[in-house]
């Protein structure tokens, strides 16, 4: 085993699945020259050439809809969104052109396109710079949503993306960019549309995604010996792993969704609605979402961690829940 | 070879090149003719935006292109699609719903599609095309081929700001495009004097440093000169063109309900002088290309066609309710 971390991860996904294919590239604002702002994407250049690791200007809606094109003609990109608030100039690319092509045209089209977003909050960067929209690519029939909170599920995870031939935004959370982990040598795929079951337990299910994972790790430790909670990591938002989901529920009958987007539709919402469809009769408290505060993020950081859930909120829901 | 078989051979080349460019405009014309009529019997539905009036820089622009090329449309797309030679039939039974057409029902009138010829599609958003275009061009410079990806859009789609990140970075990759804007003079029904603030379009190519010209979009030669050009300096590597066609859409914005225009300007654009299919066909005959029982002949073929496509389309299935989440996702 070795340390790295979440963002050599994805660097090494990156190197690995341009290396096993010709027609994977790269594009996005400053993915050549410095290996962009957070350096995810250095030394491709000097390995791979300018033709495949492309810097681009300041158009999302240009170079999105370029890497569209380039797909349905065959190539396979994958994309960089400097920060995931910029991915809504590229809007009509992705829901109207990237996430319709192929159905539109009967399936004749591939569309194998690799959004990657970076995302995440708690910097104290505002309300410009702290979104995470996951929500509203889920709610987009014909693209995929992974949100890797692992060291291993960034790199297994990326790579499965960029084989996948549908579109999958990727939703990389900064916060974790330097975060060390044990890994193992060589290359590992993780599938899209697999939960991990980061934590089991027998009392309290609390599905947690992105870097809400952590904070419920912290909790559920906190907890320990108190309340048995298990911890479920979707990894993949769209599709869901439902399934591994509603056999938690089962066992515990309680359920807390924790997220960082604001609660309002959330992610949350829709998995509380799946899990009451599937699992009502097996419900002994109202399933709870505790999700970021329905405001843009303020500045701020005191005003910012309010505006998030903590580690206390989670382990005051899930007390809450056990009583209900 | 004798200067006179060298001369029969060349003026065999010009009337086949000619009447083929005069045979696609007329289908254009008729297909669209008959989509009204069927319209108005429901036997078509949904949203149509009749192209005639423009079919010359369809065709001219079509002609210039390879098989392998590519082509972005716009939701005016019947004439790009029937320019590029998709199969009438099952365009047809696109228009109707129907499962065997081009995309299976699930586009319908704006959104057809053929992969076998390098169409990239009609487009339900203004301008929608224009990057996608610039991704095929990108894709073709990347495997190291010699293909090139035209780019149809209106004076109202040139004015989405999509247009101008794709110059610039067509501009800076000398990626092999070639952008058609087809002046037709509306946008929806606002005028072009009302949504464009200069005279001409393509002149706002000049900044990014792409080559511009105007035709006149309802000569099919001067159009099929003016992209032929963009073509060729594409394929040599030159980079994007810009080429503004100077057009006319005679047909209301969608469907077949009139709109406010003046009756006088819409008959000025039908006549002799102006339609781009009269001129050409007299065109044709001024100069001994071909003699009225020929043309007459080719309107016989094209409507011959246009039956066996409505026929078709008729006798096709709807798609099965069950099948709609067909190719949503791929394996």
């Amino acid at each position: 085993m070795r340390k790295i971390r979440y963002a050599d991860a994805l660097n090494e996904a990156l190197i690995e699945e341009m290396a096993r294919d010709e027609r994977v590239f790269v594009i996005g604002e400053d993915v050549d020259l410095y290996g962009g702002v957070f350096k995810l994407t250095r030394h491709l250049v000097e390995r791979f050439g300018p033709d495949r690791v492309v810097g681009t200007p300041i158009s999302e809606e240009g170079f999105v809809g370029l890497a569209v094109g380039a797909a349905m003609t065959g190539l396979r990109p994958v994309v960089e969104i400097m920060y995931m608030d910029f991915i809504m100039l590229a809007m009509d690319q992705m829901v109207n052109q990237m996430a319709k092509l192929r159905y539109m045209s009967g399936g004749q089209f591939p569309m194998s396109v690799t959004i990657r977003a970076q995302a995440g909050a708690g910097t104290a960067e505002a309300a410009q710079h702290s979104q995470s929209l996951e929500a509203w690519f889920m709610h987009v029939p014909g693209i995929k949503v992974i949100m890797p909170a692992t060291v291993y599920d960034a790199k297994g995870l990326l790579k499965s993306a960029i084989r996948d031939n549908n579109p999958v935004v990727v939703i990389e959370n900064r916060v974790l960019f330097y975060d060390f982990e044990e890994v193992p040598e060589g290359e590992w795929i993780v599938p899209l549309g697999k939960a991990d079951i980061a934590r089991t337990g027998s009392d309290v299910t609390v599905v947690a995604m992105g870097y809400a994972r952590r904070k419920a790790l912290a909790a559920a430790e906190q907890l320990d010996g108190e309340i048995s909670v298990e911890v479920i990591d979707p990894r993949t938002i769209q599709p869901l792993d439902l399934e591994t989901i509603v056999a938690s529920v089962r066992k515990t009958g309680r359920l807390l969704i924790v997220h960082e987007a604001p609660t309002c539709c959330g992610v949350g919402a829709e998995i509380v609605r799946q899990v009451v469809a599937e699992a009502f009769h097996y419900l002994d408290a109202p399933p709870q979402v505790l999700g970021g505060a329905d405001l843009p993020m303020p500045f701020s950081p005191p005003l910012e961690q309010a505006c998030l859930p903590q580690e206390a909120t989670i382990v005051s829901a899930v007390r809450k829940l056990r009583e209900g | 070879m004798s200067a006179e078989v060298a001369h029969s051979k060349t003026s065999k080349a010009v009337k086949e090149m000619r009447s083929r460019l005069l045979k696609r405009m007329i289908t254009i014309r008729r297909f669209e003719e008959r989509v009204k009529v069927l319209y108005r019997a429901k036997e078509i539905t949904g949203a149509i935006h009749l192209y005639i009036g423009e079919e010359a820089t369809a065709v001219g622009t079509c002609e210039a292109l390879e098989p392998g090329d590519y082509v972005t449309s716009t939701h005016r797309s019947h004439g790009h699609c029937i320019a590029r030679g998709l199969d009438l039939k099952r365009m047809m039974a696109e228009m109707m719903g129907r499962e065997t057409g081009v995309s299976r029902g699930r586009g319908g009138s704006m959104h057809q599609f053929d992969i076998s010829l390098g169409f990239l599609g009609g487009n339900g958003i203004v301008g929608g095309g224009i990057a996608l275009a610039a991704g095929a061009a990108f894709s073709a410079k990347y495997r190291k081929t010699d293909r090139v990806a035209a780019c149809f859009f209106s004076e109202g789609g040139a004015n989405q700001g999509v247009l101008f990140e794709s110059l610039n970075m067509a501009s800076l990759w000398k990626l092999p495009v070639i952008y058609v804007c087809e002046n037709n003079r509306y946008a929806a029904t606002t005028p072009v004097e009302k949504s464009v603030c200069s005279q001409d379009i393509a002149p706002r190519a000049e900044p990014f440093g792409v080559p511009w010209s105007i035709a006149d979009g309802n000569d099919v030669m001067d159009v099929y000169r003016h992209a032929s050009d963009a073509v060729a300096r594409a394929r040599q590597g030159g980079g994007p063109t810009f080429i503004e066609c100077k057009t006319y859409r005679i047909e209301p914005h969608c469907g077949i309900i009139a709109d406010g225009r003046d009756k006088s300007e819409v008959a000025l654009w039908r006549s002799a002088e102006k339609d781009p299919i009269t001129r050409f066909e007299n065109l044709l005959v001024t100069e001994s290309i071909l003699v009225r029982e020929e043309l007459a002949e080719v309107r016989k073929e094209v409507e011959r066609e246009l039956d066996e496509a409505i026929e078709f389309a008729r006798q096709s299935p709807f798609p099965a309710p069950e099948t709609a989440g067909d190719a949503l996702w791929a394996d």
